[in-house]
Parts: C-alpha cells; structure tokens; sequence
C-alpha cells in the first residue's frame, strides 16, 4: 500500500510501527487470525498496522448464500430439517429393489415441490439482503486519504482511517470522536437504532485531539496510538487509552460514536475508526434472533413422533404376519412365485417387508404438512398485514407480521406484558392544566366530573403569535386572556417556562422552530409557554433568547443547576436585559414546598389543592417558582460554584450543597399539570382483552406512583378490585412475607398456604423438575404492584413460585421501575412456570428484551425509535389494534390451523391405513391399494387446495362477533381445538373410515361381477373404486369442517374433487398410458368402471358411513359437553336471527365511562401517595448529558 | 338422518332382491376330498387327467348365463406377483418382447431366450379346460353339449388397446420369433387358440387372466353362454355334467378351484353384501335419528330453560 505521509518522515513511522509489531508479540496477531483477540492496537493513519492485525474493513455482510454455494448451502440446511431428512431417507430406501414398494417417485416428486418451494423463498430473502448490504456498503463517507479528504464507500474504511461525517449523516463504523464542528469538540448523535432512544446524546472528544478541528494536515499528521477493548456489544462500555506525542489519555464510550447513530445539530466531526464492519458494537448487537416455535409446532412434533412409533408398531404387526403368511402360505405358493433367491426364510422376508411397510405407511407422516403450515401461517400473516383496520393513517404504518411462523399462538395468549411508555401511553405529553399565582387555568372538565368532550371545547386562538406551534391545542381562554391583559405573574410563569429548561432548539426555517427536548415533559412546557407569546428562541452557552410578546430579549445565562434524581428540580440564574438576577427553579412539589419564602404559605396551600386535583386526574405535575437574587450574594455564590466544579474529590456532594444554598426562599409562581395521554382506546382494549381471560401486566421503568396512576386510568385495575397489593420490601425476607403472609396470599386464597392445597402437595412431590404451576383462582379481585427492588429479591430462586402464585392470582399486576433485563426475566419466570402463551408489548430499546423472551413479541412503531419493531414478531402503531391481532386474526389463525391439523391428520390417516387392512388380504406383501400415481397426487395435489382453502378462508364467527365475545378467545388458551386427544380423535376417526373405505369396496366386488358380466373384482377397479370413495369422503369431511363458504372454498372443494375425475381419466386415457406403458399401468380402468352402477353404490354407502359418525359427533357434542363456546355461538345464532344490535360496543363504552370516573373519584385513599410522588416528570439525565455544565 | 335412513332402506331392499333374484352355482372342483372325481388328478403322474362332475340346476338360468372359474387362496394380489409382468411386452412393443422388463424375474429368460409373455402372472396362467353337458333327460343318455363362447369375455379396452401383438408381417409364430414359452405353459402364446383375432397376446382367456385380482380369492370370467330366445331358457333346469381337463396345480398351497355358472343383474352378479349394508346403515341411521330427535327435544327444553336464566 502506497501511503505518504506528508509530515511524518519514513523512518519515524516505521519504526513505531516496528515498535508495536514487536511488542505485540506475534502471537496476537494470530489469536486475531484464529477468532480471538484480546485487545485491540491501532494506529491513526496507519492501514499497514491494519493489514498486519487483519481487521475486517467496513464491509457488512448478512445475507447467507452467494450464486456458487446457493445450491449445496441450501440443501444441506434444509435436510437438516427433521422431515425432510425423514424423506430423503425413505427416498433412498425406495432406490433399494428389494424393499421398495412404492416406485420412488412417489417421494421424489413431492420432495422435490417441498424442496424447491423452500429454496425459492430462502433464496428471494437472501437477495434482499444482498440488496440491502449494497446498498449499506456502498454509501459514500469522506475519507482522508494521503491528505485529501475523498468520497469513498463505506466498505472501504479501515480501521485506523480518519473519517469526517456531516450533518444528519449516519456514522460509518464505531469510530472515536476526534473533533468537530461545535465548541468543546462536542458532538450531537441521535443514537434511535441502537437503544431507541430519541433525544440526542452529547458526545465529547478530548482536548487534545479537538485542537486538530478538520485541518487535513493535523489530521494526516495524527498518529495517535489507540489501545482499547476488543470488539464487544456492549454499548455502553468502552474502555481505551490513546497513546498521542507520548502522552497517554484514557478514552470511554462518551468520546465514541458508534454505527448506526446520526449526527444531529453538528456541522462536521472527524473521528478515528476503531471497530469496523462485523467488529462494530451494532452489528455484534444484532446477533441472530432466536427462532420462536410455537406451541402447536411442539405439538406436532410430539404427535408425529406418536405416529412413527405407530408406524413402527403396523410395521411390525405386518411384519410378524408376513412371516407366518410366509411360512404358511408363501413358501408353498412358490410353484407360482418363488421366492427371490436373497429370500432364505420367512424372517429374512418379513425383515424385508417391515421396510416395505415403512415406505408405504410414510404418508401417515405427510411431507406436505409441513410446507402447508408454512403456506398457512404465511397466509394469515398477509391477513394481519393487509387489515386495514389496524392500519394507522396518520403515520402510514400498517400492521406487520415480521416472524410468519407464529399467527396460531396469537389465538393462545394468556399474559400479556405491557411497557407503559409509548405503549399504553403516546409518550406525548401535553401541557393540561396549571396554576398560576392560585388560579386555575384549563380546568374546563371538573364541572359533574364528567368531561366534555374535546370537540365541543373551544380551541384557544393563538393567531396572535406568530410562532406559535400548530398541533399545540389549549381549551381555556381566560389563559390567553391573561396573557393578553398583561398579568404580571402570568408572564414571569410562562417566563420562567421558557427560561428554566435545557430544551435545544433548531430554526431551520424562519419562524418554524423545532425543540429538541430531553423529555417530553419539558418540550411541553416549553411549547406551552411558546404558544401563549414567550418563545424561546436559541440559546447559547451564555445567553437565551426569548421573544417576549413579540420582543426578542435576550437573557443572560448564568447557571444551569442541573437536574438529579436527588434533587427533583432543576433552576437556572438568568441576568435579565434590565439587569436583574433571576433564578427560576421547577421541580417536585414536595422539594420546592419545603424552599419556599415564608410568605408564600396561603399561595402555597392554594396551589397543592389544585394539585391534588391535579393528580386525581392523572396528570404530571410540576411546582415552578422564582427568585430574585441580589448581585453581591450571587458573585459570592458564584465563586463557590466555580470552585466546587473545579474541585475532583466529592464535587457532586459539594456542588448540590452549594445548590441548595441558592435555592430556597423561593416564591411560588405556580404549578403545571402535564396529561400523559393514553393511547387511542386503551381502557376499552383492555376490559376486552380482560374479558377474554387474558392477564395483562404492566412491566415499566417508570415510578410506581405514575405506574399505578396509568393502570387505573387504563382500567387495568378498577374500583371494583378487593384490594391492591403492594410489594416495596427491600430484602429477601419482607418481601417473602408481604407475598405470603402479610397480604397477598392469604388474602387472596388462605388455604393456598396450607401444607393441604393441592398446589402445595404438586410443588412439594416434584421439586426442581420443569413443571407448570396450575392455575388456582383467588377468592376475588386483586391487584398487585411490586416494584423494581422487591423483585430482584422475588426473582431469587425460591421466591419465584411465591411472586409467580401471588402474581398469577391477581388480574393485573404492575411492575414498576423494572430494568430492562427484569422485564425478561419475569416474562420467562410466567413461561417456564406457567403451560401458557406470553405476549409482551413494548416500543422502547428497553422492551427488547422481554419482546425477544416472550413467546410473542409485538412492536409498538411509535416515537421511540425502531429497535422495538426490529426485534419483534408483529408490529403495529396502536395499542389497541392489539384486540384486534388476538382476538380477530389471532382467533381466526388457531382456529384454522387447529382445523387443518385434525383434518390433515384425519385424511393422511384414512388415505394410509388402507394399506394396513389390506395387508391382511395380500400375504403381507407391501401390495399398495392404490394405483402408485394417486400416492403421488393425493397430498400434493387432489386434498392441498381443500385443506388450504379452508385454513386460510375459514372463519367460524365474523371478526364483529369475535370482538364482541370476547369469551370465544379461551378455547385457545386451554388450547381445546387441537391436542392430544384430539388427535386421538383424528386418529380414531381415520382409523374408522380407512376400515370402512376398505371394507365396503372389498364387499362390493368381492365374488362379484359387472352388469355385463366381466370382472370387476380385480385389482385396478379395486384400487379405483378406494381412490374415488376416498376422495368423496375426505371433500364431505372439509365440507363438513367449513363453516364460512366463499366462492374460493366451493371452487377449491368441488373443483378438488372434479379435478380428480379429470386427472383419472387423463392419467388412465389411452394416449399416456400407451405412451410408457410401464408406468401407467390402468389403461382404461376408469371408463369401464365408472359406468358401473354397484361401483357408484358403493362410493355412497362408504361416504356415508365415514361422514354419519362426525355429523353425529358434531350435533351430540354440544348437547353432551357444552363448552361456553357453544353457548356463546348459539347467542350469535339467536342476535343473527333476531338482529338486535350489537350490544357489546355500547356497553363498553358506557362501563368504561362509569369505571373511570369511579375509579378516580374514589382515588382519596392514594390521593396522598400520588400527589406525593407524581410530581417531577423529568426524566434522570445522566451526568454530563448537558452541554451546559461546563 | 331420517333422510339417510328413509333413501337408504329401500335402495337396500331393492338391491337385496335384485342379488337374490339371480342364479347362480358354484362347484367345487379342486378335488381334495377323496369322494371327488378329481382326486385322481391331484397325483403329477396322470397326464392329461379329466374327471367329470355331476350336478343339477334346480330351476332353469335365465337370460345371458356367464361361466367362471374361481381360485381361492391365490395370492394374485401379492405384490411382487403383481408387479412380475410386462405391459410394453403386452402392447407389442418388439424391444420389449426381446428384452423384457427386471420385473419379470425369475421368468423373464429361459435357456437365454427371452420369455413371451414374461413374468409370473403369465407364467401361472389357468389352464384347466372346461366343458358343459345337458344330460337332457334320463332316458335319453347321449348329453348335449352347451356352447361356450370364449370372446367377448374381456374388457373391451384390453383387449383393443392395452393388449397387442408384436407388429409385424407373417404369422404370429414368426412375430413371436426369438422367444420362448412361459416354463408352466404347455403351448407357446401363438398358439393359445386357432382363431387369428384371439390368439398371441390378444387371447381373452390370457387377458383375462392378466387383470389380476384384488383379493385371494377370487373369479374369472371363462366363458359367455348367450341366451337362444326368449322362449327357451339358455339353461333349463336339469342334470348337467361338468367335463374338466385337470392341469392347474392348487393343492400344494391348499387352493381351491370352482366353477359358477350365474346369471347377472342391472348391478351385476350375486352380491348381498351392498343390499344388507344399505339395509343396515339406513335402518341405523333412522334409529340414530330417532335418538337424536328425543335427546335434542329434552336438551333444547333444559337448556331453554336455563338460558333464559343466564341471560
């Protein structure tokens, strides 16, 4: 590699790179060759370092196949699917002459469809992907290369290289941050694509690289010596030190932008490729999902393992009978047949005909269920994505099923985990209420507690402020009047909004500013405060500019006393243009009552009444108030300041001290109230949803006050609930009493803790066995919230069972300020504990992993980000459309699979188990009953359409009844229309009609004749008349099955059954069967059969008697078992008949309506624990996360 | 299913009495009782062996009388027996008439010639002859023979289609040139009958033959006797004697061999079974439906009842 350094001579950059390859012993190098790498050396500017160590370049690679190994890479993975590795093998014995039965093509060819529809499908998602990695590897970044900055793709960057990012750009590769265009060398990232999170995050180079800005010869000139972590997927950890003029620097992750981020509100940054390509902290991240299975597939599993076993028992049987027949009768036969001179006795012969058998009886195990399940499941997936109701016009997205392999769970769901954020809630925070100077402003809604509804409400008129934001809607006017009239307290609150805040701003346009807020919270506030004429403008480190009622003023900023959890407030100390110091505080009630001047005591009371109205209204309450400060004191404070953030040791200590010191004698100016607004329907979704006995629990980050807040709001807990448990023990042994003892249990089911309980004797008898923990029913309504603490306790191993008991009894449990990793671990505490199908719901980066545990993961696409949607298996943009995905799609997907798996069971078995009874007929001797080509056609080609049409028309009841009984949903969940005695039912059934289909056809033509006196007994006729009453029976079977007729079900059905008439006459015309006279052998048997009125007859009765006992079993089963489904279907049937209107909207609506006004109204009793807490709504920003600090 | 029951019983009747209105007799000629006239022949050593059975026809057969023979216990349904035969040999194919298909083995060469028609199924063809006699009263002691008609007894597609003699110029036995008999047959193919149109592979008695059967025990069209008029029946009542050149070994794996003489109906030969089956499942399925109806009614009244309690 040519490479000319400009400013550094040959010899100086040799030798140091002499001096690491010696140093670095060589054998590191050879760990990197072998896999493992045990830190990473480079050096800037130094490509041959590079090449040295081989670190990957930039380029991504994830798709799997290229054009070459396509073919053998794609076989080799299929056939380690267990049922194609089945049929290869059955493929082989059927090349072996002596044991095969059945010509080979009758496996080869539906091996071959199978086979070839899989690889075409691997192979479109593969050519995705390699679209999408060109595209990623062929973006253009600015390189410096020999001095010059030049457009390169990103698959060519090296580690080593200097690269510069513009505006908006994504970052090319985990890179560390050398300089950039901004003060402080800092830098803006949006970081959305790793960890979800919107707001920006501030990236900081050190100092001594900054001084390289983007000078090109600096920055050729940089030789710096990078000595860190190897690749890793830790994001938030970095750990290097820069080795630079001898001088060594520490480097962590604040100083790395890693790939996938895009740089925000920075003109340039320049930065030193540490990671690239495969080693970058993303695409480590983005480790293979792992593949969800689903229930019925395990299912399907265990029954096809019943089924080779029941193989092998017919096999054997057959095989047993085949050797006395042998001995019996065969041996004596061989005038006419000898025996094949390998044949040396009865045994050798009957080992023979078990695999004979074993070929024959292969179709009990059908090779296209498999491919029929994929061609379902990928069906209703297209169903989910194409529904438009649960398309969200306003933001374009339609629901996605991402994972097509798991629609059939959906109609199973037992638990499902919400976040709350962005879930439940828009994470639109919308500026509500507020109280200024002890007058309520937008309180429209207390008046009968009921409240008008918005349309009615007058949208306040902010045209005379030019910069007001469109979407910012407030509905009392007395406010703007306020504002108008020039109320001096109104203007210092919003004043103190627009000034008290680290909100950034960005005009792109004039006039259309864009807030950059860290929280929602305070881009409301500050939007508030913009709409009523105190915009807030720009800002710099020194000043703030606000447009004050059309007057630009700018104030000069003096202090930013940050935000900290400890603090719960933030203040900041503005010189006002009349030169006045100012010092604006916000934060919880609880803190600023306590720093408040004496004088505002009556205000003081005032406003914490409107606070506590506030809060029983759910809102986010915050207390803002100021302070004029006077000069002397605040230089004197300001030196001590300075000082403090000088000092090393303990500097957080003695800067909140000195903080404190400032902020008190406050005077109130008022409170804000923040609506934290629910989705669309939420409270309506989850009274259904609960209806449907599914359990929903909210795992959340947020603050338990805030938590419990939303699931009353959301009506997950209700007025009507005995008691709300709450868990807040901060050890092992609180916690474990107030899950016993203290409360929860015994409350809910005192015998539960009796030594007695059934459950008790269950857990004791079978200790550390996976097993699952019966349902138990608690002794009325409870409510459960524990917070993020007492579950790490309650996670311990023996306390599992305990939270799992007390939390499965309750009907909504809250868990509250949960790391993300707890929300995973208690997803899978309910899976492994629990025979039932979770569902988490989540839009956030911490979602991810409790949407990766559960067995379904649903992606909210909303604000936060894309990670959520990425990880999951279906993706919407509203909560609510997730009643829709249970209990219409989800419904519908169980049902129909469950149908097609007993049906497809049921054909397969009635199709093979003729053989068996014929066996008894044939000596044992493999005979087949049919005529090899229908072996062939039957799976694949006369029954697919039927059964498909079925499992992807069927619809039992319509989706408006679905979502009005929403009982009909439990069926799925104790999993009643499929199982394992349903199967045996399928079996049973197919045993009954392959006896029946084989039984009456044989009577038929036993001993018989035709009308004209010619053999009708033979063989052939024999096969046809099996083949044709076979075909009659299984198409009245899905006759039966079908409960919603389309056009497409009666074409598939009785186009099925016609197309088997015209392929008998085509496969036994004269032309073909003259053609290979060896291959198709029943010239002529369906026209001189068919004609036959004994053959017609016979088809009949046997139709008739297979159908007779499922039409019985059908009409007896509801008057024998009557599950709740039937009553719930004879209801429909009677609303149907007599049309009333569906009653179970209305109701809803109307029980919603009641429950959350009770539920608020009778708040009293957490009024104190809630207006308490819920106060300071910003969220914890992490130490140095503001620019301004320094 | 009252409508089941109420379609079915009286298909079923109609079935039963039209299976029972006709004739038919079955004798068993095998020969292993000692009382037998053909146990004589069950010994190799007779050759040819003929033996006659006496019997009577109590009432007269009426219309077109079809006379079978009947195997039982003869696994003609056995898989490799089934297999043994070779349909392009059959169709005339010339290449396949010299080389004839693997699954002929072991007849498909003898004495390295190749074997026309291969295969174990033509090798064990039936080749007893049969013959029927009026004794047309007792005075009268000189019995008269019934004609048999040996074409027409196979499927018309077999025998014009399926069936077909190697092509070529020249008699059948120089078509048939370069191959040797089947080891079991007496006479090579081309010389199975004397008429030009049913001998070779387009004999109907080897066609017959070559459609196997579905069960062990089974029958096979031998011979056609057409009614004379309307006035006479083709067989009237009387003592007849079957006359059988005995060369088809069944004794060794306990065979038995029969000859029936039936008359057939719109719905072919004697057969009770589907009229009992449609008797029985429509008599079932009306009592079902009886059942049912009770069980329903009681239900529908309990069930109304606590309806209207729920709701």
């Amino acid at each position: 590699m040519k490479y000319i350094k400009p400013f550094v001579s040959e010899i100086p950059w040799n030798c140091s790179w002499f001096y690491f390859a010696m140093s670095l012993s060589i054998k590191q190098s050879e760990d990197r060759k072998n896999g493992r790498e045990d830190e990473r050396l480079l050096q800037a500017n130094n490509r041959k370092l590079t090449t040295y160590f081989g670190y990957p370049d930039n380029a991504i690679k994830t798709s799997k196949y290229n054009a070459l190994n396509f073919l053998p890479m794609n076989l080799f993975e299929q056939f380690q699917r267990l049922a194609n590795a089945y049929f290869l093998i059955l493929v082989f014995l059927q090349l072996i002459p002596q044991i095969s039965s059945l010509a080979s093509y009758t496996t080869v060819i539906p091996l071959m469809v199978v086979l070839s529809i899989t690889a075409v499908k691997d192979a479109i998602d593969d050519l995705k992907r390699h679209q999408n990695d060109n595209q990623v590897n062929n973006r253009s970044v600015l390189l410096l290369v020999n001095g010059r900055m030049e457009e390169d793709k990103w698959m060519n960057v090296q580690v080593g290289d200097i690269i510069k990012l513009k505006n908006n750009q994504r970052v090319t590769a985990d890179i560390l941050l050398l300089s950039s265009s901004e003060p402080y060398s800092l830098a803006y990232v949006e970081t959305a694509e790793l960890d979800g999170e919107t707001n920006l995050k501030v990236k900081q180079a050190i100092s001594v690289t900054s001084d390289l800005e983007d000078n090109l010869e600096l920055l050729s000139a940089f030789d710096g010596e990078v000595k860190c972590d190897p690749p890793n997927n830790k994001l938030d950890k970095f750990a290097g030190i820069l080795t630079y003029k001898g001088q060594k620097y520490l480097l962590d992750h604040d100083k790395l932008l890693l790939r996938g981020c895009i740089i925000r509100n920075t003109d340039w940054c320049c930065g030193l490729v540490i990671y690239t390509g495969p080693d970058t902290k993303l695409m480590k991240n983005s480790g293979k999902s792992t593949f969800k299975r689903t229930h019925m597939d395990h299912l399907v599993n265990v029954l096809v393992l019943w089924i080779f076993l029941l193989l092998g028992i017919m096999c054997f049987v057959i095989a047993v009978g085949h050797g006395i027949w042998q001995s019996k009768i065969g041996y004596y036969f061989q005038i006419f047949l000898p025996w094949e001179n390998y044949v040396s006795s009865s045994v050798v012969s009957a080992t023979l005909i078990y695999w004979s058998y074993f070929i024959i009886l292969n179709t009990m195990v059908p090779i296209s269920l498999y491919i029929s399940v994929e061609i379902i499941r990928l069906g209703n997936s297209f169903y989910i994505n194409w529904d438009r109701k649960m398309f969200y016009a306003p933001k374009n997205t339609p629901a996605q099923a991402r994972t097509t392999t798991l629609n059939e769970e959906l109609g199973q769901v037992k638990y499902v985990f919400s976040d709350k954020t962005g879930t439940l809630t828009q994470n639109i925070m919308v500026f509500d209420k507020c109280s200024i100077y002890g007058k309520l402003y937008g309180g429209s809604c207390d008046k009968g507690g009921s409240k008008v509804p918005d349309s009615k409400k007058e949208k306040v008129d902010f045209s005379y402020n030019k910069l007001a934001n469109p979407n910012f809607s407030f509905y009392d006017n007395t406010l703007v009047e306020a504002v108008k009239s020039g109320d001096n307290w109104v203007h210092l609150f919003f004043l103190s909004l627009s000034l008290c805040h680290t909100v950034m701003s960005e005009e792109k346009v004039e006039g259309e500013l864009v807030y950059q807020a860290q929280s929602p919270d305070e881009g409301a506030l500050v939007t508030a405060a913009r709409n009523f004429g105190f915009v807030f403008r720009s800002r710099t480190s020194e000043t703030i500019t606000v447009i004050e009622m059309g007057v630009t003023r700018v104030y000069q900023l003096l202090a930013i006393l940050d935000f900290n959890n400890v603090r719960k407030r933030m203040s900041v100390i503005v010189r006002t243009p009349e030169d006045r110091l100012m010092l604006f505080c916000k934060g919880a009630d609880t803190i600023i009552c306590e720093l408040l001047h004496s004088s505002c005591t009556d205000l003081n009371n005032v406003t914490m009444e409107h606070l506590d109205d506030f809060a029983t209204k759910g809102l986010r309450t915050l207390m803002v108030a100021y302070r004029e400060l006077d000069a002397a004191f605040f230089q004197t404070w300001s030196h001590k300041h300075s000082s403090a953030c000088l000092s090393l040791e303990g500097r957080e200590n003695k800067l909140s001290i000195i903080y404190e010191e400032i902020e008190k004698d406050l005077m109130l100016l008022g409170a804000t109230a923040i609506e934290d607004k629910l989705q669309d329907a939420v409270p309506e979704t989850i009274i259904t949803l609960n209806k449907a006995k599914i359990k929903i629990w909210v795992l959340t980050g947020d603050k338990q006050e805030t938590a419990v807040n939303i699931a009353y709001s959301c009506s997950i807990f209700d007025d009507e609930m005995d008691r709300v448990f709450m868990v807040q023990g901060k050890n092992y042994e609180t916690v474990y009493q107030e899950l016993r003892y203290r409360t929860a249990r015994a409350k809910m089911k005192p015998e539960s803790l009796l030594e007695s309980d059934p459950t008790n004797i269950h857990l004791s008898t079978k200790p550390k066995m996976p097993f699952a923990v019966p349902d138990e029913e608690p002794n009325g309504n409870y409510g459960l919230v524990i917070s993020g603490y007492s579950l790490a306790c309650a996670l311990e191993e023996n306390l599992e069972l305990e939270l799992l008991r007390t939390a499965c009894m309750c009907k909504g449990v809250i868990c509250c300020r949960m790391m993300p990793l707890q929300k995973a671990q208690v997803v899978e505490l309910v899976k492994r504990y629990k025979k039932a199908v979770t569902l988490a719901i989540g839009d956030g980066a911490n979602d991810v992993s409790m949407i990766k545990a559960a067995h379904i993961g649903v992606g909210i696409s909303g604000l936060e980000g894309m990670q959520a949607m990425l990880n999951s298996d279906f993706s919407f943009s509203q909560f609510h459309y997730l009643q829709r995905l249970l209990l219409v799609h989800g419904r519908w997907s169980y049902n129909r699979m469950c149908k097609f798996l007993s049906y497809f069971f049921y054909k397969n078995f009635a199709f093979t188990l003729v053989h068996f009874w014929y066996a008894f007929y044939n000596g044992f001797s493999a005979q087949t009953v049919y005529d090899s080509w229908f072996i062939t056609c039957y799976n694949l080609i006369y029954t697919s359409l039927p059964v498909l049409g079925l499992s992807l028309f069927d619809q039992d009841v319509s989706e408006m009844w679905s979502l009005c009984f929403p009982e009909l949903y439990e069926a799925g969940q104790h999993n009643l229309f499929f199982n394992k005695k349903k199967f045996m039912n399928c079996l049973l059934h197919g045993i009954y009609s392959s006896f029946v289909l084989f039984f009456v056809p044989m009577g038929t033509i036993h001993n018989s004749e035709r009308s004209d006196g010619k053999d009708i007994s033979d063989f052939q006729t024999f096969s046809l008349i099996v083949q044709t009453s076979l075909m009659c029976v299984v198409t009245m079977q899905i006759a039966l099955k079908t409960t919603y007729w389309t056009l497409m079900s009666h074409l598939f059905i009785w186009g099925s059954l016609g197309f088997y008439f015209c392929m008998l006459f085509l496969l036994y015309s004269d032309g073909l069967c003259l053609m290979l006279p060896n291959i198709f052998q029943f010239l002529g048997v369906a026209r001189n059969s068919l004609n036959q009125p004994q053959l017609w007859l016979s088809i009949i009765l046997s139709t008739v008697l297979c159908i007779i006992p499922a039409v019985g079993y059908i009409f007896l089963k509801p008057l024998f078992y009557p599950a709740s489904v039937n009553k719930v279907f004879d209801r429909i049937h009677h609303c149907m008949k007599y049309p009333l209107p569906p009653p179970v909207q209305t109701r809803l609506k109307h029980a919603s309506l009641r429950r959350s006004a009770y539920a608020f109204s009778h708040q009293q009793g957490f009024g104190a624990l809630i207006t308490s807490g819920k106060t300071m709504k910003i969220r914890p920003k992490k130490k140095n996360s503001s620019p301004f600090k320094n | 299913f009252f409508i089941v029951g109420l379609i079915f019983i009286p298909i079923g009747i109609g079935i039963f009495v039209t299976s029972n209105n006709i004739r038919e007799i079955e004798i068993d000629y095998t020969g292993t009782e000692p009382s037998s006239p053909c146990n004589k022949c069950l010994s190799p050593d007779v050759t040819p062996c003929v033996c006659t059975i006496n019997f009577t026809l109590e009432k007269a057969f009426e219309g077109n009388v079809f006379m079978y023979y009947g195997l039982s216990n003869f696994y003609q349904n056995h898989r490799r027996y089934v297999k043994s035969r070779d349909d392009s040999q059959l169709n005339g194919d010339s290449s396949a008439l010299l080389n004839p298909s693997k699954e002929c083995e072991p007849y498909r060469r003898n004495e390295d010639l190749p074997v026309a028609p291969c295969g174990a199924i033509a090798n064990s063809m039936f080749n007893d002859t049969l013959e029927l006699f009026l004794i047309a009263n007792e005075s009268d002691p000189t019995p008269t023979p019934i004609r048999l008609i040996k074409k027409g007894i196979a499927w018309w597609t077999d025998k014009h289609v399926k069936f077909r003699n190697p092509p070529g110029e020249g008699t059948l036995e120089e078509r048939f040139k370069g191959t040797t008999k089947p080891i079991n047959w007496l006479k090579p193919v081309y010389m199975l009958d004397s008429e030009e149109d049913n001998n070779g592979f387009i004999n109907e008695d080897f066609i017959v033959w070559m459609r196997t059967a579905a069960l062990p025990t089974f029958r096979k069209l031998y011979r056609l006797i057409e009614r004379k008029n309307d006035l006479h029946p083709t067989l009237p009542a009387g003592q007849y004697y079957l006359n059988i050149t005995y060369n088809y070994p069944v004794h060794s794996f306990d065979g038995r061999k029969r000859m029936i003489l039936t008359t057939v109906s719109w719905m072919g030969g004697k057969n009770p079974f589907l009229g009992i089956a449609y008797i029985t499942v429509g008599s079932i399925a009306f009592l079902v439906g009886v059942v049912l109806l009770v069980i329903n009614h009681k239900y529908r009244s309990t069930s109304n009842t606590a309806d209207t309690v729920a709701f």
